[in-house]
């Protein structure tokens, strides 16, 4: 039995200690909304937070994160009100929206630990995120203006 | 001038085509039967559906149910269809519950000939057709109150879910059930371009909250209680079977339950995905190779070029550009295009439930009544009792107009007694797609002594994938016209114009990739005009445009592209390359932003003009235009599928590099107005990237580039 903390709630899960925490998330807590997409942390379609850094869910084994705390999209918000999806919604930005639980969880990190990134900054923490539709430039805008209205929030 | 009738291959005349070819084969294969709305009604909560029509319920609490019959894949039909019905209903998209339609009869897509989402074809077919539904309903409801009233019903109107007439209204709920009851209306009127309220105004998407939630439902996000789940060892090597295989050392593995040979592969059927994966590795499979041992790239582009000194059936021929070619000063180059997978972010995958009343498909799919097809097929029912569900989308590209990931997933649902998943691992993904077709095309052009372009000849050749996807609609010598986009409709004012294509199969099967022929020709013919430009020494843009005054809306999108650009005033140290394309009713024409130094290629900024027609959503199709030039650019830069040995090579996104936020350019997207019926959007900015950017590379370095991707072309990118 691995002690997980997620989105705040303690769960007890049974299962091999070298599951990775995607498999866990998705098949044993039917939480959906994080993402298979490559197995080998090169896409960021299972971008979660652990102890608030993003962390590729699909290559981290359960028995490493237990006892630290676990975010995933679905405890993000409890009504889209994060900064980053409020943002996300103004401007629009998912296409076929399989990468989004990914990037949102990387866009919110980031803005947490740089609330005013520059294009630079950007690039470098979202380009290990694949988005196949290439709405790169939306997500672009949604992250400044996700810092804008985080800024208006703490203001 | 003697000309020639144009030879004009669209997918209108494919349609003819298939009709006429296959009388009513779509029917009977790929629609063997069709499922009622009114049985997706009956779970739908306490209050009772009306159905309206095929694609429209209200509810007699009032809530308006669409069903939307083509597949949401980051296009936007979720959206745009509703937006269609919306408008004549006289309700706010935003106010219209989507659900997604069963495989119907009703549903078919009068531009394909079966219930399809590909072509660019979802709106084009949709935009008369949703909004007649959405008018006679409008009319019927408007029928019922009046006849209540004793009014008159052309004083009667709509407003936000009410019938209206002077003080009196009356919900749409309290209607629903009297308006279904009445007869068909006759003189249905549509809304005038000037009465619209929502089409070609922005609107927000209807499914981005659920998408930025997590909370919307891909295929592979499927649950049911008691669900297995599958993982499927495939062949290596595509087209070798399974000669034999030990499955003891899986079968004793954690939650393993079933290990059972399917018509494709040996499945491994276990408590959680990662344990039938596990599993699965454990597998020993001897595999019996097939005709494909032997292949490889080297031998795959050896084949095309030996088949392209034969001719091809002809496409097109203005004048006599054979005649010309010999007389004239004579100009030729040929183009490479790679074989390239789809890489949809959510793998293939499928869920299966056999229920009392039949065999239930969860799917992601482009082709509902092709899963249910080959569903039938692989349970042994009738098609009948196959139920297709249709789940969000994780990309489509093309690669979910297969249905190559189902009947496993049937087989071990079947053999397990229970709900199973089976998922694709990303590596499956990638070494059993149905890869977009390789080409080689030579382009030929003679010049008058003059100097002015006399004779251009198009020589396509590749494989069809319409020879395998739909045969009757290449049969008795049929062209194949997924094959010869963006050529057929040179669209240059040239007297003598020839287009031929010779199908040349590879062995493997290719697959429809977004935007089709169009990238592969329009890569070809494109690069070629720019050599033209230089060998005539003129400037890129001004030459293409002199050809261009008898085809107004090539030259609207050519002239915008290069004056919001600012053509011929690039920054210091950037280059600019230009094409132009028309394709699924619509034009674009795009100019790339460039610089090289040394052999290190940066793409700055690409300017895309369009001319698609009356738009619904102007966000969207501003959205499909960067998305298509993020994914053509892709391909572009970097992509190529390899084989050796009858393998892929590619397995991953180490070695199938896409493009990322850091490497992709500014995209500024200008849509031009226009009152032209709606053109389609979710492919033809794809395939003008490559040949605008190969253009700015030769404008920075003098160096032509034929063969793609560029990064096999000596540059570091």
């Amino acid at each position: 039995m691995i002690k997980l903390t997620i989105n705040g709630q303690a769960q007890d899960v049974d299962v091999a200690g070298d599951t990775p925490l995607l498999w866990v998330l998705r098949d044993t807590l039917g939480m959906t909304g994080t993402k298979f997409g490559c197995g080998k942390a090169l896409c960021g379609a299972c971008t979660v937070h652990v102890d608030g850094a993003p962390t590729r869910a699909c290559i981290t084994p359960a028995e490493s994160v237990a006892g630290k705390s676990i975010t995933t999209i679905e405890g993000l918000s409890s009504n889209r009100s994060h900064p980053v999806q409020l943002a996300w919604m103004e401007l629009d930005v998912p296409q076929c929206g399989y990468c989004q639980s990914g990037q949102i969880m990387a866009a919110a990190a980031l803005l947490k630990q740089n609330p005013k990134p520059t294009d630079a900054d950007i690039d470098s923490a979202m380009s290990g995120n694949i988005c196949r539709c290439g709405t790169y430039p939306r997500i672009r805008k949604a992250i400044h203006r996700a810092a804008e209205l985080s800024t208006k929030e703490g203001g | 001038m003697m000309r020639s009738r144009h030879n004009d291959i669209s997918r209108r005349s494919f349609l003819k085509t298939a009709a006429t070819a296959t009388g009513g084969l779509v029917i009977a294969v790929y629609l063997p039967a069709c499922s009622k709305p009114e049985e997706a009604a009956k779970n739908a909560g306490p209050a009772k559906q009306i159905t309206a029509n095929a694609w429209l319920k209200i509810g007699t609490d009032g809530s308006i149910t669409m069903l939307c019959d083509r597949s949401e894949m980051g296009q936007g039909v979720y959206t745009a269809l509703p937006t269609l019905i919306a408008e004549e209903l006289g309700v706010a998209p935003s106010s219209v519950k989507v659900e997604f339609a069963p495989p119907g009869k009703e549903y078919i897509n009068a531009l394909l000939g079966g219930q399809v989402t590909g072509g660019s074809t979802s709106v084009r077919d949709a935009w008369e057709k949703l909004r007649m539904a959405g008018a006679e309903a409008r009319m019927r409801l408007i029928g019922a109150a009046a006849k209540e009233w004793g009014a008159p019903p052309q004083s009667c109107s709509v407003a936000d879910g009410y019938v209206v007439f002077t003080s009196r209204r009356k919900s749409f709920g309290e209607l629903a059930e009297a308006a279904a009851a009445l007869p068909k209306p006759e003189n249905v009127q549509l809304k005038t371009r000037n009465e619209f309220r929502y089409i070609g105004k922005p609107q927000k998407r209807l499914d981005t909250p659920a998408k930025v939630d997590g909370s919307a439902q891909f295929g592979i996000d499927t649950r049911l209680p008691g669900m297995l789940y599958a993982a499927l060892a495939q062949p290596p090597e595509l087209g070798a079977t399974v000669k034999s295989f030990k499955g003891e050392a899986a079968q004793g593995m954690p939650g393993v339950r079933h290990v059972l040979q399917t018509s494709s592969g040996v499945a491994v059927i276990a408590d959680s995905f990662w344990q039938a994966h596990q599993a699965r590795d454990a597998l020993q499979i001897e595999w019996e190779p097939g005709k494909n041992a032997k292949l490889t790239n080297a031998s795959i582009s050896a084949g095309l070029r030996s088949a392209a000194s034969g001719k091809g059936k002809e496409v097109r021929k203005d004048g006599d550009a054979e005649a010309a070619l010999k007389s004239g000063r004579r100009f030729e180059q040929t183009y490479e295009l790679p074989m390239l997978a789809h890489a949809t972010l959510e793998p293939q995958n499928c869920t299966v439930e056999f229920r009392d009343d039949g065999c239930h498909v969860y799917a992601p799919t482009q082709v509902q009544q092709l899963v249910q097809a080959v569903a039938a097929q692989a349970s042994g029912l009738p098609p009948e009792k196959v139920f297709v569900h249709t789940t969000f989308l994780g990309g489509g590209f093309g690669r979910r107009l297969e249905a190559d990931f189902v009947p496993a997933a049937v087989e071990c649902a079947k053999a397990a007694n229970k709900p199973v998943k089976l998922v694709w691992t990303r590596e499956d993904d990638m070494t059993h797609d149905k890869y977009r077709p390789p080409a080689r095309n030579t382009l030929s052009a003679a010049f008058e002594s003059g100097g002015k372009l006399d004779a251009v000849k198009i020589h396509l050749v590749a494989p069809s994938i319409t020879a395998r996807w739909f045969p009757a609609a290449v049969a008795n010598g049929a062209v194949d016209p997924f094959a010869v986009e963006a050529a057929h409709n040179f669209p240059y004012d040239v007297p003598n114009v020839y287009v031929d294509y010779l199908q040349h199969e590879i062995g493997i099967d290719v697959g429809y990739w977004r935007s089709v022929s169009h990238a592969l020709n329009c890569f070809s013919v494109e690069s070629f005009m720019d050599e033209l430009a230089y060998e005539a020494k003129l400037d890129p843009y001004e030459f293409r445009r002199a050809m261009l005054d008898k085809q107004p809306r090539w030259q609207m999108v050519l002239d915008t592209a290069a004056r919001k650009a600012g053509w011929g005033h690039a920054p210091s140290g950037h280059h600019h390359g230009i094409a132009l394309m028309s394709g699924y009713d619509t034009y674009v024409a795009q100019v790339a932003e460039v610089s090289v130094q040394g052999n290190q290629l940066k793409v700055h900024r690409i300017v895309c003009a369009i001319d698609c027609g009356q738009m619904v959503n102007p966000d969207i199709v501003h959205a499909q235009a960067e998305g298509s030039i993020v994914f053509g650019l892709t391909a572009a830069l970097f992509s190529e599928i390899n084989i050796a040995n009858g393998r892929v090579k590619e397995q991953n996104f180490d070695d199938y590099r896409l493009l990322r936020m850091n490497e992709s350019p500014q995209i500024d997207v200008y849509v031009v107005n226009s009152t032209e019926k709606p053109g389609g959007m979710g492919e033809p900015a794809t395939a003008v990237v490559a040949p605008a950017v190969c253009n700015a590379i030769y404008a920075a370095t003098r160096k032509r580039i034929r063969a793609l991707p560029i990064a096999k072309q000596g540059f570091t990118v």
